[in-house]
C-alpha cells in the first residue's frame, strides 16, 4: 500500500493529458475536486486583497494626514505611463480569460497564444514601471523615507508618500512578477503530458484567478496614485 | 437518529496492511525520507505535534528564567551570571538580557506554539478522521505549510542565538524600527519569522476550511459534524481572514527597519498607532485562533468522557462562529491609552459582546456535565481544569474591558495573569488534555493512566499559584515586564516562582509518560472511551488511508443515548434506561 497520490491518472499515453487526468484519490470525483480548488483559491485570493488593504489604509491615514504631501508627490507620477500601464494588464486579463475559454473547446493553440500574449503583457507591465518609473526616479534622489535626496520636494512630508508609493507599487509588482511565473508555470504544462482541456483546466482556471486579481489591485491603485491630486 | 452503525466494510481483511506508522521496508534512512516527503494529513500532524513540542520547550525554559530571576527584588541576570553569558549580552546591562528572555518567551509562545498547535497538530490529524475523509483536501499545501513552519522557527532560533530581539512579542514602533539599543538583525530576523509562519497559518486554515466544505462522508450535514471541527471551522476562518494583515504589518516593519521608509516612524512623519491598529487587528482575532480549537477540545471531552449528548448543540456550534466574528470588531482595547474617548468607549461596549458566546459555552458545558457518569481520567481532569482556568480567565477580562478599572490595570501583573488564564490555562490545558484524549489513537499506545493524573494536579495546582499570585501583585501596582521591583511585592513574587517550577515539573511528568508509552506502554484498542464520532470507528493508530472503505454516517457525534460504542464492550458503556417521555437532550 502506497502513500495517497495526489495524482491518480489512467495512465494510456495516446490519450491527451486532460484526458487522462482522474482526480485526486481523496475526493469523491472531479467536480469536487474542482470546487474544492477554487474555494480554496478564492479563500486565498481574500488573503491577498487583506493584504492590500493594509496598504490602502495606510495610504488613506497619511493622505488625510499630509494632503498637501500626496498632492506634491502624485505630480511627479507621469500619468501616460500608468494610464499605459493600467491599458497593458487590462488586455492580458482578456487574454487570460479567452485561454481559459480556448481550454473549455479544446483549442490548445490558441490557448498557448492567448497565454504567451498575456505572458509578455506582464513583462510589459513591469519593464515600463522599471525602466520609466522606478530606475529614473531612485536616480534622481526620489526615493521612500530617509533615503529620499530630492532638493526639489513639494512639501517636507513627501518622503511618506513617496513611501506609500513605492511598498504598494513595490508590492503589486511582485505580485505581477508571480503571476508571470503561475502563467509561464501553465504554459509550460500545456506543451507538456498535463495539457489543459474541457475537462481539466483547474490550475489554468486558478492562475488566471491570480491574474485577475492583479489586475483588480492596480485598477484601483492607479487612480489612488496617478489621477487623485 | 437510528441505531445502526457505521459502515466499514472488510474492516478485518486489510489488517495486514499495518497502520501509518508502519516503518518504510528500505530501512531508516528510507523511513526519514518516507515522512518528510509524506502528506498523510497523520504524519504531518505527528511532525507538527513534535516540532510544536519542542517550541514549547523552549518558550517554557524561557519563562523559568524570567521566573527565576524574579525571584529576588533586584536584577540577578548579570553578564557575569550564567544566563547572562548564555545570551552573550552585548549590552553592559542584564536589563536586557531579561527583555530578551520575555521576548523570546512571548513570541515563540504566541507564534509557534499557541497559534499553530492545536490546529496544526491534532486538527491535522483528527478533523479527515472526524468528517470521514482520506485526507485534507490539499496535501501537499498541508506538507508545505509544516516546512514553512520550520523554517519559521530556523528564523527565531537564529535571532535567539544572535542574542534575540528585545522589543516584546509585539514589536511595537518606534522602539523595534529605530531604537539603537535593538541588534540591528535581530528585530529584522524575529519579524520575517513572524510574518512567514503567517504563511504556514493561513495553509492550513485554507485547507481546513475547503476540506470541512467539499470532504464530509455521505449522511453528515453540518450539525452533524463534531463540535470539534466547528471549533475549527471559525478557528480557520480567522486565520484566513486576519493573518494578512499581520502580514502587510510586518512587512512594512521589515521595510521600516532596513530602509528607514518612515510610515511607522513618528521622527519621519510616520505613524506609530498605525502600527498598532495593525498588529492588533490581526492579534486581537489571533487570540480566538488560540481559544476556540480549546474550546472544541474541551467540548469533546466532556462530551466522551460524561457520556451524555452535548447540551445546545447548535448553541455551542454558532457560539464559535459568533466569536469569530466579534473577534475582528475589538481590537482597539489593547490601545485605549493611544484613542480617543469615544473609540475607547465604542471598543469597550465591543469587547463585551465576546462574553455573550463565551459565556454560552461555559453554561452549556456546564449543563452538559450535568447528571453525566463522569469519568475522572486524566483527559476529563484536564477538561475540568479547562472550565476552572478558563472562567476565571474570562472574568478577569471584564474589569480589563471596563475603561475605568482599566486605567488602574492596564500594564499590570493582572492582565498578565488574565491572559495567561486563558491562553495557558484554557489553550495549552485544553491542548494538553486533547493530546491525551487522542493519544491512544495517534500512537496506538496507552500511557499510564495514574501518572496522567498526578501530573494534571500537578500542573493544575502549579498554574494556580504562579498565576492566581499575579492577579493580586498586578492590583497592588506591579507593572508588567520589569526585571525588578520594590521589596514589598518579593513574598508574592516568590510564591509565583515556586508554582512556575511545579508547574514545569508537571509537564515533565506529562513529557516522561508520553516517552514511556511510546517505549512501553500497552497497545491501545480501537476506542479506550466509548467514543461515538467517526475516528473511533478505526483501528489505533489508524491504516495510511484511515477507511477501508467510505464511511456512511448514520447517527451523530453525541448520541450516547441511542448508539452504542464502536468496538467496545457494550457492558462498559450501558446506554441509560429509556425515558417515558422521548429524549429531552435532543
Amino acid at each position: 500500500m502506497s502513500t495517497i497520490d495526489a495524482q491518480t491518472r489512467v495512465s494510456d499515453p495516446a490519450q491527451p493529458g486532460w484526458k487522462r487526468y482522474k482526480f485526486a484519490d481523496h475526493f469523491r470525483n472531479a467536480e469536487d475536486e474542482f470546487d474544492a480548488c477554487k474555494l480554496g483559491f478564492w479563500l486565498f485570493l481574500a488573503t491577498e486583497v487583506l493584504l492590500f488593504s493594509g496598504l490602502f489604509c495606510a495610504y488613506a491615514m497619511f493622505r488625510v494626514k499630509y494632503p498637501e504631501a500626496f498632492a506634491a508627490g502624485s505630480h511627479h507620477l507621469n500619468v501616460w505611463y500608468g494610464g499605459t500601464n493600467t491599458l497593458v494588464l487590462l488586455a492580458s486579463s482578456f487574454t487570460v480569460a479567452m485561454a481559459i475559454r480556448c481550454a473549455q473547446l479544446n483549442n490548445q493553440k490558441w490557448l498557448r497564444i492567448n497565454l504567451i500574449i498575456t505572458i509578455i503583457c506582464a513583462f510589459l507591465f513591469f519593464f515600463i514601471k522599471l525602466n520609466f518609473e522606478y530606475i529614473p526616479k531612485w536616480g534622481e534622489g526620489i526615493r521612500p523615507g530617509l533615503l529620499y535626496s530630492n532638493p526639489f520636494a513639494g512639501d517636507p512630508m513627501e518622503p511618506i508618500w513617496w513611501s506609500v508609493y513605492y511598498a504598494a507599487t513595490g508590492i503589486h509588482a511582485l505580485h505581477v512578477l508571480i503571476g508571470a511565473g503561475l502563467l509561464i508555470w501553465c504554459l509550460v504544462r500545456s506543451f507538456r503530458t498535463t495539457q489543459y482541456g474541457p475537462t481539466h483546466y483547474t490550475m489554468l482556471e486558478n492562475s488566471g484567478l491570480y491574474w485577475h486579481l492583479v489586475d483588480v489591485i492596480w485598477i484601483f491603485l492607479f487612480p489612488l496614485l496617478y489621477l487623485i491630486h | 437518529m437510528t441505531t445502526t452503525t457505521i459502515t466499514d466494510s472488510g474492516h478485518d481483511s486489510h489488517h495486514d496492511e499495518g497502520s501509518y506508522l508502519t516503518p518504510h521496508k528500505g530501512g531508516a534512512f528510507a523511513t526519514i525520507i518516507q515522512w518528510a516527503t509524506t502528506i498523510d494529513h497523520k504524519k504531518i500532524g505527528m511532525m507538527y505535534l513534535f516540532t510544536v513540542l519542542g517550541m514549547f520547550m523552549l518558550g517554557g525554559v524561557a519563562a523559568l528564567l524570567i521566573r527565576a530571576e524574579l525571584w529576588e527584588p533586584t536584577r540577578i541576570l548579570a553578564d557575569g551570571t550564567i544566563t547572562g553569558q548564555l545570551f552573550q549580552s552585548d549590552s553592559t546591562s542584564g536589563y536586557l538580557t531579561y527583555n530578551r528572555l520575555f521576548t523570546m518567551h512571548g513570541a515563540v509562545m504566541v507564534f509557534l506554539v499557541i497559534v499553530p498547535g492545536a490546529p496544526a497538530t491534532l486538527g491535522n490529524f483528527l478533523l479527515p478522521l472526524m468528517l470521514g475523509a482520506k485526507d485534507v483536501a490539499f496535501p501537499r499545501l498541508n506538507l508545505l505549510s509544516w516546512y514553512i513552519y520550520v523554517l519559521g522557527a530556523a528564523f527565531a532560533v537564529m535571532s535567539l542565538i544572535n542574542t534575540g530581539a528585545d522589543t516584546g512579542w509585539t514589536f511595537y514602533t518606534p522602539y523595534s524600527s529605530s531604537h539603537a539599543g535593538n541588534t540591528y538583525g535581530n528585530i529584522v530576523m524575529m519579524t520575517t519569522a513572524a510574518f512567514i509562519l503567517g504563511f504556514s497559518s493561513i495553509l492550513t486554515g485554507l485547507n481546513f476550511i475547503v476540506t470541512i466544505h467539499k470532504l464530509r462522508c455521505p449522511g453528515m450535514g453540518w450539525f452533524d459534524m463534531p463540535l470539534f471541527v466547528w471549533a475549527m471551522y471559525a478557528t480557520s476562518i480567522i486565520q484566513v481572514l486576519a493573518t494578512p494583515v499581520i502580514g502587510i504589518t510586518l512587512l512594512l516593519l521589515i521595510f521600516e527597519r532596513v530602509f528607514h521608509v518612515g510610515i511607522f516612524d513618528p521622527a519621519l512623519g510616520g505613524d506609530p498607532i498605525l502600527f498598532q491598529h495593525f498588529f492588533w487587528f490581526y492579534s486581537h482575532p489571533v487570540v480566538y485562533v488560540m481559544i476556540l480549537p480549546g474550546m472544541g477540545i474541551a467540548t469533546e471531552l466532556i462530551a466522551v468522557h460524561c457520556r451524555k449528548p452535548v447540551f445546545g448543540y447548535r448553541a455551542i456550534a454558532f457560539a464559535s462562529l459568533g466569536i469569530a466574528a466579534v473577534a475582528f470588531l475589538v481590537w482597539g482595547h489593547h490601545m485605549f491609552a493611544s484613542m480617543g474617548e469615544l473609540a475607547n468607549a465604542v471598543f469597550s461596549a465591543l469587547t463585551f459582546f465576546v462574553a455573550i458566546p463565551t459565556a454560552v459555552k461555559v453554561f452549556n458545558w456546564i449543563a452538559t456535565l450535568y447528571k453525566g457518569s463522569i469519568a475522572l481520567n486524566t483527559p476529563m481532569l484536564y477538561a475540568l481544569s479547562f472550565l476552572f482556568l478558563f472562567l476565571i480567565g474570562g472574568l478577569t477580562g471584564l474589569p480589563l474591558a471596563t475603561l475605568a478599572t482599566d486605567m488602574h490595570l492596564h500594564d499590570s501583573y493582572f492582565v498578565v495573569a488574565h491572559f495567561h488564564y486563558v491562553m495557558m490555562g484554557g489553550t495549552i490545558i485544553a491542548f494538553v488534555g486533547g493530546v491525551h484524549h487522542w493519544w491512544p489513537k495517534m500512537t496506538g499506545k496507552m500511557y499510564t493512566e495514574w501518572v496522567g493524573i498526578v501530573g494534571c494536579l500537578l500542573v493544575f495546582i502549579g498554574f494556580n499559584v504562579t498565576f492566581f499570585t499575579q492577579f493580586f501583585l498586578g492590583l497592588q501596582g506591579m507593572p508588567r515586564r520589569y526585571a525588578s521591583y520594590i521589596d514589598e511585592f518579593q513574598l508574592l513574587h516568590q510564591i509565583s516562582t515556586v508554582g512556575a517550577f511545579t508547574l514545569g515539573l508537571g509537564f515533565f511528568i506529562q513529557l516522561g509518560n508520553f516517552i514511556h508509552s511510546l517505549i512501553a506502554g500497552k497497545k491501545a484498542p480501537p476506542n479506550p472511551w466509548g467514543g461515538l464520532s467517526l475516528e473511533w470507528y478505526i483501528e489505533s493508530p489508524p491504516s495510511e488511508h484511515n477507511f477501508h472503505a467510505e464511511p456512511i454516517l448514520t447517527h451523530g457525534p453525541y448520541d450516547y443515548e441511542d448508539v452504542y460504542p464502536p468496538h467496545c464492550d457494550p457492558a462498559d458503556f450501558p446506554l441509560p434506561e429509556p425515558k417515558p417521555e422521548g429524549n429531552a437532550a435532543h
